[in-house]
């Protein structure tokens, strides 16, 4: 473990700036380095990946009719 | 519909045109030059038919985001209806269509956040916050994985993803829905969005750490409330590979 290698604790503390790409230069490249190495890390950074896009998809919703409607109305008046 | 070899390209128009108008990216056929009123209505039924297009591309995600952010269904229209026809007037100075779809929901952030200021006054969304910071020091620290990745259940498969692909939409919406506001807001904006925490901070007249900790914070609810929405679904039924969640306490 060189100098620069972070502690699966370390990863754990910034492992959702990580996911929010909030990392960049050093400290994103040792993140990289110890989710290539460290197969617990990488499972937990899996996991709230997966969790993230199930999370995401709440902001899909089918557009009513009505608002639809609206929306033709407003481009409408111009 | 407008026909797609009906209109220029945006570098043969005027450029007056274009600097007023985003290229719609149509095309003319172009045997005659029409006269100036001509290209510029063409260019104008152009613009309508791309910016119908594009809203119609994103009705539903436009809506959705509206939905998880008002927590209702008119209001969420009527943040919807109120963005397009922001966007409606501010489409001449959209440079670029590529971009259209990020320029989209900043109006439909700005508006709601208006809408949201204009409703709660500010001593009340600070009330708010202090009330539930107390409630939910514990929820930052909650993970749902700790609570699945049990050695135990480990010996029927990969209990986090079996929970995780088992979630109900409704659940999941129901659980983003519970969070209080300030905590929503931020989740809405980085999770759903993909805001930078600075893009959100700004959108909120927030410093960027508290940002930070109300992400953590709202997040960690979030996972707990999807942790009792599983165990709760699970109550009765018997453990076993299906049900990794019933036995992780």
């Amino acid at each position: 473990m060189s100098r620069d290698d972070l502690t699966c604790e370390e990863v754990l503390e910034q492992l959702f700036a990580y996911l929010d790409q909030e990392l960049d230069g050093d400290r994103l490249a040792a993140m990289d380095r110890h989710l290539r190495r460290c197969r617990d890390c990488f499972t937990r950074a899996e996991f709230e990946k997966r969790l993230r896009a199930r999370v995401r998809e709440t902001g899909t919703a089918q557009a009513p009719e009505r608002l639809r409607q609206r929306v033709k109305k407003v481009l409408d008046r111009y | 519909m407008v026909p797609t070899d009906f209109f220029a390209p945006a570098g043969t128009l005027s450029p007056r045109l274009a600097l007023d108008l985003p290229d719609a990216g149509f095309l003319i056929a172009g045997q005659d030059m029409p006269d100036n009123d001509t290209r510029q209505r063409q260019r104008r039924e152009a613009v309508r038919a791309r910016f119908e297009q594009e809203i119609e591309r994103l009705l539903d995600r436009l809506y959705g985001t509206a939905l998880r952010l008002t927590r209702n269904p008119d209001d969420a229209e009527d943040v919807v209806a109120e963005a397009v026809e922001k966007a409606w007037e501010q489409v001449p100075k959209l440079r670029d269509w590529a971009r259209f779809e990020g320029w989209m929901f900043r109006i439909l952030n700005n508006t709601f956040v208006t809408l949201w200021r204009r409703r709660r006054s500010r001593q009340d969304r600070e009330t708010a916050v202090d009330e539930l910071s107390r409630d939910s020091v514990d929820a930052a620290s909650f993970s749902l994985f700790q609570k699945l990745h049990q050695p135990f259940l480990l010996w029927w498969g990969t209990p986090e993803e079996q929970f995780v692909d088992g979630l109900v939409q409704e659940d999941l919406a129901k659980a983003v829905d519970a969070l209080p506001d300030a905590y929503r807001l931020v989740v809405v904006l980085v999770e759903l969005q993909g805001y930078t925490y600075e893009e959100a901070a700004a959108l909120l007249a927030l410093p960027v750490g508290t940002v930070r900790s109300r992400l953590n914070r709202g997040r960690g609810l979030l996972q707990k409330a999807l942790w009792e929405y599983g165990r709760h679904a699970d109550e009765g039924q018997p453990p076993g590979p299906k049900h990794p969640q019933s036995g992780g306490e």
